[in-house]
Formats: structure tokens, sequence, C-alpha cells
């Protein structure tokens, strides 16, 4: 049973690995001479003025919850989509029923401006 | 899936120990978005462990939803909050509500080691057993189930989302 997740596995020590390694060598292999300016944080520009652990505003969290509630959209149409031959027409429109109740909301959203930056 | 296997077991227990390991970093960080980096530690981390029960469609869930989407939420509320001044009152104190939790968690806890060690488990059996599911495979069955007889609970779960986004809306929007 487990065997058939070994490619996620792999994947995965891969991808640490190559995180690690990239990381890593440069580190040792690198050359390091540090100047001041080379260790300001950003070299060119302004100085930071303040804190930078600084408060976003609120308009980035509709637009998150908005991504969460489409998200659970998603969800669904993944069992749907396994067994979905077996559904044949009935699945289709009763997907689409549910689509298109979603749909609803997205333009609601669209309308209100809930998408617009301001 | 039988537990026996000792690939299984390998992996469970190395699941689980990092998992362990995860919720000890999230509560011990000062700074809260580490806290966070390690809450989607642990919560890939019991994905995994679903997917050892044969859960695949329950882990799927945990990544998308709780790894993904969720977690994005407590990192806006992270940003949304000054963490700043949290970081320099972080204190130990004893509380009498600190007292009280940990006498509900050894409570918890016993309840959780009676519960498994009682070997037999109460209640019916129904259609769909460990073995049934093994077989054809967890996705197909809850599609199999989710688009047929619990079709009605299905399509008012698309209301529910509506509410969700119209609630969303009307919360944070100002009108013009």
């Amino acid at each position: 049973m487990l065997i058939k997740y070994v490619p996620v596995l792999f994947l995965l020590v891969f991808a640490i690995f190559f995180a690690v390694f990239a990381v890593f060598f440069s580190h040792i292999l690198g050359p390091k001479r540090v100047n001041p300016v080379k260790a300001a944080p950003y070299e060119c520009g302004m100085i930071t003025l303040g804190p930078t652990h600084q408060t976003i505003p609120i308009k980035y969290y509709i637009i998150a919850m908005l991504f969460l509630i489409f998200d659970l959209e998603v969800i669904f149409l993944y069992p749907w989509a396994v067994v979905f031959r077996k559904l044949g027409l009935f699945g289709f429109v009763e997907m689409m029923i549910f689509i298109f109740v979603l749909l609803v909301g997205f333009i609601y959203v669209w309308k209100k401006g809930a998408l617009e930056w301001e | 899936m039988i537990p026996g296997t000792l690939f299984y077991w390998i992996a469970f227990i190395f699941t689980a120990l990092t998992a362990i390991f995860a919720a000890v970093m999230v509560i011990t960080r000062r700074n809260p978005i580490h806290s966070a980096m390690f809450l989607i530690l642990n919560f890939l981390c019991i994905a995994v462990l679903y997917l050892l029960l044969n859960s695949q469609f329950i882990a799927i869930i945990q990544v998308m939803v709780y790894a993904g989407a969720i977690m994005m939420l407590v990192i806006f509320v992270i940003m949304l909050l000054s963490v700043e001044e949290e970081k320099r009152t972080y204190k130990i104190r004893l509380s009498p509500a600190k007292v009280i939790g940990v006498l509900l968690v050894v409570i918890l806890f016993a309840q959780l080691i009676y519960g498994v060690a009682q070997k037999v488990v109460p209640g019916e059996w129904g259609e769909f057993t460990p073995e049934r599911i093994a077989q054809i495979g967890e996705i197909k069955a809850v599609g199999g189930l989710l688009f047929t007889r619990y079709l009605f609970p299905f399509e008012v779960a698309s209301i529910l989302l509506l509410v969700g986004i119209i609630g969303a809306v009307i919360l944070s929007k100002k009108e013009r």
C-alpha cells in the first residue's frame, strides 16, 4: 500500500537535499569579504526607518478569506474527478449546479468591488 | 491498512516524532512567524499520518486547506497585529487558569490512553470497514457516496460557502 508513496518520499528527500546542498556549499565555497556597506540590509536605496515588523493593511485579509472559500470549493472537485466516469452526465450536472452557486458568489464579489485594490 | 510491515512502522514513528517536535517548537518559539512555520510542519506530518491510516482524501484536505489556506490566514493575522510588543512581554507566570488547564490535559490524556488500551471498539461496524476502504481507495468511497447518497448535503455546502463569501465581503468592505 505505502509503496505508492515512495516517489513522494523521493521528491521530499531531493527537495530537502537540494535546499541544504545549495545553502551549505555556497556558504562553504563562497568567498567572504564583508564590509559595512555590503552588510547593510539594503545596499541600494533608503535606510529603513522604525521597526521592520509593520502591521499590514486589512485589505490583504479579504483576499485571503476569499481564497480560503474557493479553495474549499476546489477540494470538492477532487473526489468528483475521481468518480466522474462512474457518475456520467448526472455527476456533471450536479457539479455544475454546485459551481454555479459559487459562481453567483464570485460575481457578487466582483460587482461589489471586493477584488479592487483601493 | 493493516499495520505490520516494517516500512509502515518506520514511517509512522518518524512522522509522529516529527509532529511532536514541531508541536513543541510551536509553543516555545518567541517569534510568532516561526511558530506558524512549525505549525505548517506539524500539519504536514499529520497529513502523512492520515495517509498511513489510508485516508488519502483527508490527507489532501489537510495539506490544501489547513497547511495552505488556514495557515495563510493565521500568518495574515500575525502580520495584522503588532507582534513586537508581545515578544517583549513574554514571561512565565503561574496562574489558576494554567493549573486548571494542566489538570484538564492530564484527564484528557488519561481518557485517551484508556480509550486506546481498550481493544474492543464498542458500537456496530458500518458498511465501510478499514479493509474495504483499503481495497477500493478512500477518495473513490467518499466520492461515490458524496455525489449519490449525500447529494443534498453536498449542494447545501455550496450555499454555505456562498454565505461565507457574502459574509466576508460585507464584514470587510465599506460601502462606497
